[in-house]
């Protein structure tokens, strides 16, 4: 039976749409209108079309820090997802322990994101720092200030224990959500371990690991407190993701319309990446 | 308005992406979409095509504009063909 059709009801979603549309739309579009424009103030701007674009494609810096942000984004997704179903497979589903365990693993989601970067500034630090002195303990050279790999290690650590609580929890929330039925149906088919994981658990799973992988997808494209606060972009600009390089330009140099042009590309990746996920989601649901 | 920096070029170009979505909401009401299978790798409805060809050919402006000097409006030409067949054939 086709359900009925009420257009009445999209009045219904009108305020949502408008506000919508003022906290979202008419800013970006002063940025599209801003890239096109070199912005002196208020009254004197230069109209320059699509220059500001071009320049901003064929900057070194802004290729070399996107390598970095694409490249950031797929290892905290190579680490945090498997390491998140693995968590969520070991909490017991039932009893006392449940709670303390899920209690335990949302504080890392509760600590604000400026201050992680602070404990793991201190946490990381070589001299004083019960990370940095324990590895400098074990003799291998750790300098997370000095060293691009280091660095790069300290913050892949420190994404991973702040965010992979957040694909735990929701894994575990969709290991819950599958009845005991299956459990007895697979134990009586002899299936556990790999099999159990790849026949029954998974197949549940797609939803919200659907989520998670976005979520985490969209966050990581657009980190800027933690690595800002842990290394400032450094050493040299091996941290210095596109957040950081963008506010550098738009806050530090003040130039208006190249910062415009280049967070117009930068909006541009972050859809086009979340579509090309969503339409292999469709795809293989189709 | 003058806050928003207006320029008629960019005037011109969110009214006639705005004309757009009101034609498309159009005939939405006159003719409701059907969810079909194109060329495009998974079903879409009229919507979703009009997305993928706003999507593709933003895609393709920025990809022009960082490979060559050559006037953008051979790129929003081949944009007008390429969204074309996406609408009819996606």
């Amino acid at each position: 039976m086709q359900p009925s059709r009420n257009n009445k009801a999209w009045l219904a979603v009108a305020p949502v749409v408008l506000v919508v549309a003022f906290s979202a739309i008419v800013p970006l579009m002063t940025v599209v209108n801003y890239s096109v424009q070199d912005i002196f103030d208020v009254n004197t701007r230069i109209f320059v079309g699509l220059d500001w674009y071009r320049e901003t494609l064929r900057d070194p810096r802004f290729l070399e820090a996107l390598l970095r942000q694409l490249s950031f984004s797929a290892l905290v997704l190579v680490l945090e997802i498997p390491l998140g179903i693995w968590i969520a497979r070991a909490i017991p589903r039932q009893g006392r322990q449940t709670t303390v365990f899920l209690i335990i693993l949302a504080v890392p989601l509760l600590i604000p994101w400026n201050v992680v970067g602070v404990i793991w500034q201190i946490f990381a630090r070589p001299d004083i720092g019960l990370l940095g002195a324990a590895v400098s303990a074990l003799g291998v050279s750790y300098n997370y200030t000095s060293s691009p790999v280091d660095a790069w290690v300290t913050l892949l650590l420190m994404d991973v224990w702040h965010w992979t609580s957040l694909v735990a929890l929701l894994c575990f929330a969709g290991l819950a959500s599958i009845p005991p039925a299956y459990y007895q149906a697979a134990a009586l088919d002899g299936a556990k371990g790999w099999r159990l994981f790849r026949h029954v658990e998974l197949p549940h799973l797609r939803s919200v690991l659907t989520i998670a992988v976005l979520l985490r997808a969209m966050d990581s494209l657009m980190i800027y407190t933690e690595p800002f606060v842990l290394t400032g972009g450094g050493p040299g600009a091996s941290t210095t993701f596109l957040s950081q390089y963008l506010t550098t330009m738009a806050v530090g140099q003040f130039d208006l319309g190249p910062a415009a042009a280049f967070s117009v590309l930068y909006f541009l990746l972050i859809l086009l990446l979340c579509w090309i996920f969503h339409a292999s989601v469709m795809r293989r649901d189709a | 308005m003058s806050w928003m920096a207006w320029t008629w070029q960019t005037a011109a170009f969110f009214s006639a992406i705005g004309l757009a979505l009101a034609a498309m909401t159009w005939a939405e009401v006159r003719w409701p979409t059907k969810v079909r299978q194109g060329f495009l790798p998974m079903p879409t409805t009229r919507g979703d095509r009009f997305f993928i060809s706003l999507l593709g050919s933003a895609v393709v402006h920025v990809a022009w504009l960082a490979a060559t000097d050559a006037p953008v409006g051979w790129a929003s030409m081949l944009c007008v063909g390429y969204a074309g067949a996406v609408m009819r054939y996606g």
